[in-house]
C-alpha cells in the first residue's frame, strides 16, 4: 500500500489564483450581504423588505445547518423541516397559553429543541447505520408523520390554520425603544425605533451567532473527521472513528440549530401553522438553497437563500411579463405561468446538479462539496 | 512471443484516488496454468479486475488473442472468451445450483458432454442441482463458481485465490480438477498458498508494489528459495 | 424476538402476517361483515399500491438506484386514465358493459403505455447520468418530482379532478348481508394478475433469472457477459409502467384526484418498500397488504390514528427486522 500516492496533489498555480479570486468574490459577496442585512431597517424601511431581510437571517440558519449534514457528512434528511417546526410549534403553543412572555419562549422553545434532539437522537441511531437512501426514506416518513399531527391535533397546533400569539411588549411595534424629548418613538433615519426594529435585530443576532457557531463548529475537529467520513466511510472506520456515533452527533447538532431557527421563525412572524414552519415546500426550498449555494461551504447558504429569495420575488415578476408575450401560443402561457416559477426552479436545479454540483459557492471557490 | 493469448502491455490503473497498477506488463501464453504471485496489496486483483474490464485501465494497453480490449465492456470481453472466477466466487445465493450455472451458458441450454465433465470434477454439484447456492459449504461455492466458469468452452479463465480459507484436503482435490480442466483451456491464477501454485503453474508473474517484479518458469522460481522469500516475503515462504 | 422469529419461520416466515392482523382486528372489530367490507377495502388498496411500489423496489434492487422521482408516474398515471375516462364518456356510462370496459382499459392501457414512455425518457436523461452517486441521484430525481409536479399542475391545473368509473363497475355485489364495491373486487385482481405475470417472468424465464440474479451480484452477471444497462432500462420501463397503471386504477378508486396525490402516494410507497425489504416483489406485495389492511382497519377503529398508523407499522418493522421483512439479498 505504501506506494499509494494521490495523484494532483499539487493544483496547477492558475487554478489557485482563480480558487483565490472565487474566493474573494464569494466572501466580498457574503459580507455584502451581511451589511445589507445589518442596515436592512434602515434600507429599506417597507414592510415587505422587513420581511424578506427577517427570512432571510432565519433561512440562511436553516440552510447552513442542513449544509452540515447534506454537504459535511453527506447525510440526506428530509427531516429538516420537521425539526425547524418543533421549534417553532413549541415557541408558539407556549405564547399562546402562557401569554407573551420570556418564560413562555424559554420554556416553549426549549421544549421544542428537546424533542428534536430526542427525535434525532432516536432517528439516528435507528437508522444512520444503514444506506444514505434508506435514511432520506425514514426521515420522508418520519417527517410526514409530523405534518399528519400537527393537522390533527388541532387543539394544540391549530391545525391547517396555525395560531396566532402575542410576543413580549419589548418586541411589540407599539414598544417605544426610545423616544425623543415629546416621549414620542424617537426615529432614526426617518425609520421609528420601535420593538419591531429591536425584534428584527434580535432575529439577525441569534442568526449571526448561530451561523458564527456552525462556522467553528465545521472548522472544528469534529468537522474534519465528518469530511473524512463522508469522503470514504470504511477508511475512516478504519482508522478507529465510529461513524454512526459522528454522523449521530451531527444529525442531533443539525437539527437542535434548526429547532432554534424555528423559535426566531416563530417570534418574528407571530404566526405558526404547517405552510410557515412544517410544509414539505420548505424541506424543498432548502434543499435547493443548499444545492444552488453550493453544498459543504456554509457561505453558500448565504448565497443560496439570498438568490433563492430573490428568485421567488422578481422571477414571477419576469414569469408575469413572459407569460403575457406569449399569450397567444399554446400550453407555454402555462408554463410560464408567474404560478409555476417552481417549475424553472427545478429544471435549473437539476441543470446544476449535473453541471455544478458544487453550486455557486463551492464552484466559484473551487471547492466541491459533493463529487 | 507470438503464442502469448493474454497480452498486457505498460498497464496503469487508478482506484478513486489510489495509483495501483503503475506500468504492469506481462504475457500469458496459450496452454496451462499461468500463475500471478505477489504480496497482499500488490496489485495481483487489480490486475484481473482491469483484464476483465471491471476497472478501466488508465494506460497501457490489453489484447487478448490479438484483439484489444482495453475498451471493451465487460460483457462484450466476457462474451470473446473470458471466464472470471473472483475472490469472492460471485455466487449468486437466492439462486440453486442449476439457476447459478444456467446463467454461465451463452444460450441458457446445457452440453450435456460438458455437463457430465463438470459432475465428474465436482460430484457435489450433481448432488445439489437444485437446491440454493447459499446452503453450499465454502468449499462447495467455489467448486460452483469454478463449475460455471468451465460449464462452455473458454479460452482463459481468470480465477482469484480458490484456495482461500479452503480445508488442506479440498485444496489437494482442488490441484487435480485444475489440472484436468487447464487440459483445454488457459488458466490465469492468482494465488497466495504456493504449495497449490507451485504444483499448477507452468508460468508465473510476480507482481510487487504494482510492477512486475519477475516473470519466468515456476520450476525456476519454486527451486530458488532465496528469490522466493526477497520476491513474495514470509507470508508465502512459510505455505510452501 | 429470537423464539418469535423461529416460530415464524415455522409457520411460512413473514407471509401470514396479513392473517394474523385480518384475525386481531376481527376480535377488535367484532362485526364479521363490517370486517368483511374492510378486509376487501385494505386488499384492493393494497394490490393498487403494490402496482406502484414493484417497481420501485426492483430498480432499487438491480441498480441500487432509489428514484424519488418515481411517484410522479402514479400521478401522471391517474390525470391521464381520468382524462382518457372523461373523453370516452358516452361509452363509460353506457350500458354496454363491453363498451364500459373498453373504455376502462383504454385509460389504463393510456396510462401505462405513457409510464413505459416516460420512464425511458426518465432513465436516460434523469438517472443514467448519475449512477453510483447517491447523493446526486436523490437530489436529481426530487429535482425531477419537483419538475413533474408542476407539469402537471401546468397541464390540468390546480383544482380536483373528477373521475368517471365505468357503469359495469359501480355499485356493489352482495355476499349475503355483506356488500362489496364491484370496483374493489377488479382492483383486487387486477394487481393480483400483475402479481402473478411479475412472478412467472422472474421465475421461469431467463430475463427473470438474469433479473435475479442482477439484484444479488450485478458485477457478476456483466462478467458472465449479459449488459446489465441493457436489463435495467427494460426493468425501469416496467416499473415506471407498473406505477402509471396502479395511479390510474387509484384515479377511479379515488373518484377525485388532486395534484398532491404523487406526494401522498410517495410516502405510501416508500412505507411499503421498507416494510416489504427492498429488491423483493415479494416483499412489496407483502407490504402493500399490510398497508392496505392496517390503513382500514385503524381507520374504522381509532379514525385519529389513521393518517399515522402506517408510519406505526414502519417503526415496529423496522425494530423488529431492521432491513424490511422479505429483502432481495439479506444484510
Amino acid at each position: 500500500m505504501t506506494s499509494q500516492t494521490r495523484p494532483n496533489d499539487t493544483v496547477s498555480a492558475p487554478a489557485m489564483s482563480r480558487a483565490r479570486v472565487g474566493r474573494m468574490i464569494v466572501y466580498g459577496a457574503v459580507g455584502l450581504v451581511g451589511l445589507a442585512l445589518l442596515f436592512a431597517p434602515f434600507l429599506f424601511p417597507d414592510v415587505r423588505s422587513q420581511e424578506v431581510a427577517a427570512r432571510i437571517c432565519v433561512f440562511v440558519v436553516l440552510v447552513a445547518s442542513y449544509d452540515l449534514l447534506l454537504g459535511y457528512t453527506g447525510i440526506v434528511s428530509f427531516a429538516h423541516t420537521m425539526f425547524f417546526g418543533l421549534g417553532a410549534y413549541g415557541t408558539a403553543i407556549a405564547l399562546k397559553n402562557m401569554g407573551p412572555g420570556a418564560d413562555a419562549i424559554l420554556l416553549g422553545g426549549g421544549a421544542g429543541v428537546l424533542a428534536a434532539l430526542v427525535l434525532a437522537l432516536l432517528i439516528g441511531m435507528l437508522s444512520l447505520r444503514v444506506k444514505a437512501i434508506f435514511f432520506a426514506m425514514v426521515t420522508l416518513a418520519a417527517a410526514s408523520v409530523m405534518m399528519v399531527l400537527a393537522s390533527q391535533l388541532s387543539q394544540f397546533t391549530g391545525g391547517e390554520d396555525g395560531m396566532t400569539y402575542q410576543v413580549p411588549r419589548i418586541f411589540s411595534p407599539a414598544y417605544k425603544l426610545l423616544t425623543d424629548a415629546d416621549g414620542k418613538t424617537l426615529r432614526l433615519f426617518d425609520v421609528a425605533l420601535n420593538g419591531k426594529i429591536a425584534l428584527y435585530y434580535f432575529v439577525f443576532l441569534s442568526s449571526l451567532i448561530l451561523f458564527l457557531v456552525m462556522a467553528r463548529i465545521v472548522a472544528s475537529p469534529l468537522g474534519t473527521v465528518l469530511e473524512a467520513i463522508r469522503e470514504n466511510e470504511l477508511r475512516a472506520e478504519a482508522i478507529g472513528y465510529k461513524v454512526v456515533v459522528y454522523r449521530t452527533a451531527i444529525f442531533c447538532i443539525a437539527a437542535v440549530i434548526a429547532a432554534l431557527a424555528g423559535i426566531l421563525r416563530a417570534m418574528w412572524l407571530k404566526y405558526t401553522g404547517p405552510e410557515v414552519a412544517l410544509s414539505f415546500a420548505i424541506m424543498i426550498d432548502i434543499l435547493l438553497m443548499v444545492v444552488i449555494g453550493g453544498m459543504g461551504t456554509l457561505v453558500g447558504a448565504v448565497i443560496g437563500v439570498v438568490i433563492m429569495s430573490l428568485a421567488q420575488f422578481y422571477l414571477r415578476d419576469l414569469m408575469e411579463i413572459a407569460a403575457e408575450a406569449t399569450s397567444a401560443i399554446p400550453l407555454l402561457p402555462d408554463l410560464l405561468n408567474p404560478e409555476r416559477w417552481l417549475l424553472w426552479l427545478g429544471v435549473l436545479f437539476i441543470l446544476l446538479v449535473y453541471f455544478f454540483p458544487a453550486g455557486i459557492a463551492g464552484t466559484l471557490m473551487g471547492k466541491g462539496g459533493a463529487k | 512471443m507470438s503464442d502469448a493469448i493474454l497480452r498486457l502491455d505498460d498497464v496503469h490503473t487508478d482506484i478513486a484516488q489510489y495509483r495501483i497498477l503503475h506500468g504492469v506488463s506481462f504475457d500469458v501464453p496459450a496452454g496451462g496454468v499461468h500463475v500471478l504471485l505477489g504480496r497482499n496489496g500488490a496489485g495481483k486483483t487489480t490486475t484481473l479486475r482491469t483484464i476483465m474490464g471491471l476497472w478501466r485501465a488508465r494506460k497501457g494497453a490489453i489484447s487478448f488473442c490479438h484483439n484489444d480490449i482495453t475498451a471493451l465492456r465487460t460483457p462484450d470481453i466476457a462474451r470473446l472468451g473470458i471466464a472470471y472466477v473472483p475472490e469472492n466466487m460471485g455466487i449468486f445465493g437466492g439462486l440453486t445450483v442449476e439457476e447459478n450455472m444456467r446463467l454461465a451458458s451463452t444460450t441458457g441450454a446445457f452440453d450435456d458432454e460438458r455437463l457430465a465433465r463438470v459432475f465428474a470434477l465436482f460430484p457435489a454439484m450433481e448432488t445439489f442441482w437444485d437446491k440454493q447456492a447459499y446452503a453450499l459449504s465454502g468449499g462447495q461455492k467455489q467448486m460452483l463458481a469454478i463449475s460455471r466458469a468451465i460449464i462452455e468452452r473458454r479460452e482463459l479463465i481468470l480465477i482469484d485465490e480458490p484456495t482461500k480459507g479452503l480445508a488442506p484436503s479440498i485444496i489437494n482435490a482442488m490441484i487435480d480438477a485444475f489440472r484436468e480442466i487447464a487440459r483445454d483451456t488457459t488458466i490465469l491464477l492468482v494465488e497466495q498458498n504456493f504449495h497449490f501454485a507451485r504444483s499448477l503453474g507452468r508460468g508465473a508473474t510476480v507482481i510487487d508494489d504494482g510492477h512486475v517484479a519477475w516473470h519466468g518458469e515456476m520450476s525456476e522460481l519454486a527451486a530458488d528459495e532465496a528469490l522466493q522469500t526477497r520476491l513474495l516475503s514470509l507470508s508465502m515462504a512459510e505455505a510452501s | 424476538m429470537n423464539a418469535l422469529s423461529d416460530g415464524l419461520s415455522r409457520f411460512g416466515g413473514v407471509y401470514p402476517l396479513p392473517v394474523i392482523i385480518g384475525v386481531v382486528a376481527l376480535a377488535l372489530i367484532g362485526n364479521p361483515s363490517t370486517w368483511v367490507t374492510l378486509t376487501v377495502a385494505g386488499l384492493a388498496m393494497g394490490m393498487m399500491i403494490f402496482l406502484m411500489a414493484s417497481g420501485l423496489s426492483l430498480v432499487f434492487g438491480l441498480m441500487d438506484v432509489l428514484n424519488f422521482g418515481h411517484s410522479a408516474f402514479v400521478s401522471f398515471g391517474a390525470f391521464i386514465a381520468a382524462s382518457v375516462l372523461a373523453a370516452m364518456g358516452s361509452w363509460l356510462t353506457g350500458s354496454s358493459p363491453a363498451l364500459n370496459m373498453i373504455a376502462l382499459l383504454a385509460a389504463i392501457s393510456a396510462a401505462t403505455a405513457f409510464g413505459a414512455a416516460s420512464g425511458w425518457f426518465f432513465e436516460r436523461v434523469i438517472v443514467r447520468p448519475v449512477y453510483k452517486d447517491h447523493l446526486r441521484q436523490i437530489l436529481i430525481t426530487m429535482g425531477a418530482l419537483i419538475v413533474a409536479e408542476q407539469l402537471l399542475l401546468a397541464i390540468w391545473g390546480g383544482a380536483p379532478v373528477p373521475v368517471a368509473r365505468p357503469a359495469v363497475l359501480e355499485g356493489s355485489v352482495l355476499f349475503g348481508n355483506v356488500a362489496i364495491e364491484t370496483y374493489r373486487i377488479f382492483a383486487f385482481f387486477l394487481g393480483l394478475a400483475v402479481y402473478v405475470c411479475l412472478y412467472l417472468v422472474l421465475n421461469r424465464t431467463r430475463i427473470g433469472l438474469l433479473i435475479r440474479a442482477g439484484v444479488e451480484n450485478r458485477e457478476m452477471v456483466e462478467a458472465l457477459g449479459f449488459r446489465i444497462d441493457r436489463l435495467f432500462i427494460g426493468v425501469f420501463m416496467a416499473g415506471s409502467a407498473l406505477a402509471a397503471m396502479g395511479g390510474g386504477m387509484w384515479a377511479g378508486y379515488q373518484g377525485l384526484i388532486t395534484p398532491a396525490l404523487g406526494a401522498e402516494m410517495l410516502i405510501i410507497v416508500f412505507i411499503v418498500v421498507i416494510i416489504g425489504g427492498l429488491g423483493s416483489i415479494e416483499g412489496s406485495l407483502l407490504g402493500a397488504i399490510l398497508v392496505g389492511l392496517v390503513a382500514n382497519y385503524v381507520a374504522f377503529l381509532m379514525p385519529k390514528l389513521a393518517l399515522a398508523s402506517n408510519m406505526i407499522l414502519m417503526m415496529a418493522v423496522l425494530l423488529w427486522r431492521p432491513y424490511g421483512l422479505k429483502p432481495a439479498v439479506m444484510g
